[in-house]
């Protein structure tokens, strides 16, 4: 097992999201096991090979410093579980 | 027991670009909420970020500022975490491969000059080590007038363009390792960098003393209270798993990008020019400091000394008698350039300087200037301000004071030399307040002695 029930837990924490115990057993396995595939590439051997952070080719990509109009405001809202006045409302974050 | 403070400030600063630094968006304050908000910078799935060109300008505009160097090729990456104002779920940031490392920023605290270390600059500001919160404020308002006077920020921080974040940690003289350390947030005046600052060096003072340890933990400041306070965030919220943002291509920054921006930057710093006034025209520190409140100003200032061919006395003209009167017509320095061109505000100083206007009559011609627009010159002769300094008419004035005062003239005469001043006011009053003074004194004096 590439990572344990105690990594899971964390990283749901982290995510804000709440398991029962199955799930957790579930993810575990199935992250596990897509971390074991992955792992194959260690057998690789990457010495010569400079570190990559992007697959691209880097190139620029930047835009000029203009105004495009923005969603509107019922847009901008319309996914939001919950509202208040104009606001997103989430749960409390900061105690 | 004796400890020493070692305190860091990570500063963030609004640049001053018209639209967000990924989207087209504007940045502009007091708009209601979620009206300037897109696909992209709401996080909705499929859009992508592109990067602002301006925004990296004003970001090697800083960097070139405050001495660092400028990275070839630095790389955004994704910080995660979960905050209100936050609706993607991550913050697209800097981490290990910034804009710009290793500069410094020059301060005064405490009469004393100190070179503050600046470890990086990405998007965003981060500062090095400092040793007491009154060097904490000096850097974080010295750091806030560069970057206005740079262009990059208008610095206003009752609107955030401005804000900073502090760690402190103490530890006991001698000892090498740092103490534990304790962030402090929400600091949005330069007040508040220093009071929250001393707050928190005496309350671990306290623990370290009662030989408690101090927490890592991340606090918060009440200004209404002068206390910090723990932050209850979520558990290891810390945990921030940057990794490198895949919606951008790593940010190049050439030599010939560098070099074109350091062509946009002001030709002196305020900070040079103020330094300048104090040692090269002898202007008192404060003078210099109202003087070097922004380029304008100081150009204003420059352009009068050279008319007026005096830097002291425009300086005093100008920290003095103009701001009052900006003040109460409530203008800038835009408006008083076009009310009172420099040319002219020098032509009026030198009239004073020459005896032509004695000094509170140009306080009335400058009066007089602002309200009609008219040259100094003219507003002196049409209104007839003009020092007498004719001596035949001053004579004359004269010998009808001394006349009218047979009593004093005999006490003078008895050795009360005193009476002169009584025999100036005299003339003066007699010439409407108009005569030499300098002139009045010798002539007066001449003709009782004689
Ligand atoms: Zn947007």
């Amino acid at each position: 097992m590439a990572i344990s029930t105690k990594d899971v837990r964390h990283i749901a924490g982290l995510a804000n999201l709440e398991f029962g115990e199955a799930e957790i057993e579930r993810f575990t396995r199935q992250l596990s096991a897509i971390l074991d595939y992955v792992a194959q590439l260690e057998r690789l051997k990457t010495d010569a090979i400079e570190p990559t952070s992007h697959v691209n080719a880097a190139a620029h990509a930047l835009r000029d410093d203009a105004l495009r109009p923005p969603a509107t405001h019922e847009q901008a809202l319309a996914n939001a579980p919950e509202t208040d006045r104009g606001y997103f409302k989430v749960p409390k974050v900061i105690g | 027991m004796t400890y020493e403070t070692i305190i860091g400030l990570e500063v963030h600063c609004q640049l001053l670009t018209a639209s967000k630094i990924f989207c087209g968006c504007r940045t502009r304050f007091g708009d209601p909420p979620n009206t300037n908000v897109c696909p992209i910078c709401l996080g909705m799935p499929g859009s992508l970020p592109v990067l602002n060109r301006t925004a990296v300008d004003y970001a090697i505009r800083a960097a070139l500022t405050l001495d660092c160097d400028i990275r070839p090729r630095s790389i955004f990456a994704r910080k995660n975490y979960f905050y209100p104002d936050l609706p993607k779920g991550y913050q697209i940031s800097m981490y290990d491969q910034p804009l710009a490392v290793g500069g410094h920023l020059d301060i005064e605290a405490g009469g004393a000059r100190r070179r503050i270390g600046i470890t990086r600059i990405h998007m965003e500001e981060d500062a090095g080590d400092l040793r007491s919160p009154e060097e904490a404020h000096a850097y974080y308002s010295a750091l806030r007038n560069l970057l206005v006077d740079i262009g990059v920020t208008d610095g206003n921080m009752e609107e955030g363009s401005l804000r900073c974040d502090a760690n402190v940690s103490l530890r006991p003289k001698g000892q090498a390792a740092f103490g534990t350390k304790a962030e402090l947030k929400n600091l949005n005046s330069f007040r508040f960098v220093q009071k929250a600052l001393e707050y928190e060096i005496r309350r671990q003072t306290q623990l370290l003393d009662a030989g408690q340890r101090v927490a890592q933990e991340t606090r918060l400041y009440d200004s209404e209270e002068d206390k910090t306070y723990t932050m209850r965030s979520k558990e290891e919220a810390h945990d921030y798993r940057y990794f490198p943002e895949p919606d951008l291509l790593p940010l190049l920054v050439e030599k010939e990008w560098i070099e074109e921006v350091r062509k946009s930057l002001p030709a002196k710093l305020l900070s040079q020019r103020r330094e300048e006034y104090i040692t090269a025209y002898g202007l008192l520190a404060q003078v210099a400091t109202t003087l070097t409140s922004s380029q304008p100003m100081a150009d204003y200032f420059e352009a009068t000394a050279t008319a007026a061919g005096d830097h002291k006395a425009a300086a005093n003209w100008i920290s003095g008698e103009v701001l009052a009167r900006m003040k109460e017509g409530g203008f800038d320095i835009v408006v008083l350039k076009s009310k009172l061109p420099p040319e002219r505000l020098g032509g009026l100083i030198a009239r004073v300087k020459d005896g032509t206007v004695s000094g509170s009559t140009g306080k009335e011609v400058l009066e007089t200037i602002l309200r009609t627009g008219q040259d100094p010159d003219e507003v002196i002769r049409s209104s007839g301000l003009a020092q007498v300094s004719d001596e035949g008419a001053l004579e004359e004035a004269i010998e009808k004071v001394v006349a009218a005062s047979p009593g004093q003239l005999a006490q003078y005469k008895a050795g009360k030399t005193t009476l002169l001043g009584y025999f100036v006011g005299q003339v003066l009053k007699a010439t409407g307040g108009k005569a030499n003074p300098a002139l009045v004194n010798r002539l007066l004096k001449e003709r009782l002695d004689r």
